[in-house]
Parts: C-alpha cells; sequence; structure tokens
C-alpha cells in the first residue's frame, strides 16, 4: 500500500530542488526549469490527495488547471527571456540591471 | 511488499535523482534533457496515484509542449547562455552556493516535519473515505467522470482558465514579435 506520506515527501524533496535551483543559477532557463519543478511539486500532491475525492474529483481537475497554467506561464516567460535576451545580448538574471530609459 | 510499492520506489528514485541531476549539472542541454526524464517520472507517480487522464495531459503538455518550447528558447538565444553557463565555476557544492544549500535543505527538513507532524494518513476526511470504501480503485475508470465534472461542477474555473490561457498567448505572441524600435 502506498501511502500519501510517500507521495508528500517525494514531493518535498521535489520543491527543495526547485526552490535550490532558483536562488543559485545564473541562467534564466535554468530558473524557469527550477519553477517547474516546483509546480510539479504542488500538481503531484494535489494528485495524490484527489485519490480520495471520488466523486467530485477536485484534487485531478484543479492538477489539470495547475498544468494548463504551467504551459501559458512558460509561453510567456519565454518569450520575455527571448526579448531580454534580444536588448541585453544576456539571459542572466544578475547582469540584467537598466529600466526602459 | 507488492509491486505497486516497488514500481512507487523506483519511480520516486528516478524522479528525485534525475531532479537532482537537473540541479546540479553545468550542462544546459544536459540537464534540459534530464527533466525530461524527472516530467516521465512524474507522469508514471500519478499513475501509481490512480491519475491516469493527469499522467497523458502530463506527458503531452509537458514533454510535448513546454520541454520544447524550453529548447526552442535555449537554441534561440545561441552561444551566450553557454558562455554564462560557462562562468559558473566550482562544483555542486561550493561557498557561494552553501546558503541556498542551507535554506532548501532547512525547508526541506521544516516540510518533511510538517507531512509527519499532520499525520496525512489519518486525517478525519481520508479516514471517512476510507472507511466507507469510496477512495479511487485500480479498477475504476475515472475519465468519464472527469468530463462530466469539467463541464457541471468546474465550469467556472474552466471557463476562467481558457480565457487566462487565451490572454497568455496573445501576450506570448505579442512579445515575441519582431518590431523596429522599442520593445
Amino acid at each position: 500500500m502506498i501511502t500519501l506520506t510517500d507521495f508528500l515527501i517525494v514531493s518535498a524533496s521535489l520543491f527543495c530542488i526547485g526552490l535550490y535551483m532558483i536562488i543559485t543559477k545564473h541562467n534564466a532557463i535554468q530558473i524557469l526549469i527550477g519553477i517547474e519543478l516546483m509546480l510539479n511539486a504542488a500538481i503531484l500532491n494535489l494528485v495524490a490527495f484527489g485519490k480520495f475525492d471520488k466523486i467530485a474529483n477536485g484534487g485531478q481537475i484543479f492538477a489539470l488547471f495547475a498544468i494548463v497554467l504551467a504551459a501559458a506561464t512558460t509561453a510567456v516567460a519565454l518569450a520575455i527571456i527571448l526579448n531580454i535576451y534580444k536588448k541585453y545580448k544576456t539571459i542572466d538574471p544578475g547582469k540584467i540591471d537598466g529600466l526602459k530609459d | 511488499m507488492n509491486v505497486a510499492q516497488i514500481l512507487f520506489y523506483v519511480m520516486a528514485f528516478v524522479v528525485v535523482a534525475s531532479a537532482l541531476f537537473v540541479a546540479s549539472s553545468k550542462n544546459l542541454v544536459r540537464s534540459i534533457f534530464m527533466f525530461f526524464i524527472t516530467l516521465f517520472g512524474l507522469a508514471g507517480l500519478y499513475v501509481l496515484a490512480l491519475a491516469d487522464f493527469v499522467a497523458v495531459t502530463q506527458i503531452v503538455i509537458y514533454v510535448g509542449g513546454v520541454l520544447v518550447l524550453i529548447l526552442f528558447a535555449f537554441m534561440l538565444s545561441g552561444k551566450e547562455t553557454l558562455d554564462v553557463l560557462a562562468q559558473q565555476k566550482g562544483k555542486f557544492i561550493s561557498v557561494g552556493k552553501l546558503p541556498a544549500l542551507l535554506l532548501a535543505s532547512l525547508f526541506f527538513v521544516v516540510m518533511v516535519n510538517v507531512v509527519l507532524k499532520t499525520d496525512v494518513n489519518n486525517l478525519p476526511w481520508i479516514k471517512q473515505v476510507t472507511a466507507a470504501n469510496a477512495a479511487i480503485k485500480p479498477t475504476d475508470l475515472m475519465v468519464d467522470n472527469i468530463g462530466i465534472n469539467l463541464m457541471t461542477r468546474y465550469l467556472l474555473p474552466f471557463e476562467a482558465i481558457s480565457i487566462l490561457l487565451m490572454m497568455a498567448l496573445v501576450g506570448a505572441a505579442h512579445l515575441a514579435r519582431k518590431e523596429r524600435g522599442a520593445i
């Protein structure tokens, strides 16, 4: 029997790996991957609890919503990253320090 | 120790190990391709949590959409990103990364503590569901139920998310447009 605690601990470790990536990386794409890891940890929690909700299916449906939101986030974030690359010729968030004018 | 449990531990190991590799790898391409493995492992975990439809959606949207987008952006942003990566010297654990490592591991300890203290397996509503034998069983087919719920109980969030998705796509297209002059 796979218990809920196992799922939650896997998801906690994924979340912390994502947090570590967001703090340390010097590359906007890698930071984006860290955010995706954290989102996936949240989705894993939703799905694990959704097993106990057979009638309303709240967990699974909101997991689907979260996946769609993650896709939308990625599309916008990558468009922003490409624009930043065009303007600054780097995607290190530490080096992007200018406003529009 | 049945097959499902062994599979769960294998999947959990694959997910966590590949995520650690993604976090520690110097090579961006390698870490992106390792992220594929993480996402596939997560889809496997969703199957073991008896959410087949979410697992398939995860593969279609994440592996088919998000990762291809990330690879696309990486290839468009060219050689400079690799130069940024080359500047990061040192091993996985270096002095500059120590605070982040400390923060992440302390956060992990806190979260595991919270999970263990809450004792999620004995929460009242979960006990109630288990006692009534109403949890999802491996033989149940949930896809039709998800579809019906999506169009009745969760119609408002569904519409809201569709509008948000459209706005995000229009915004992304606008941002990525080639333009003379100002951005």
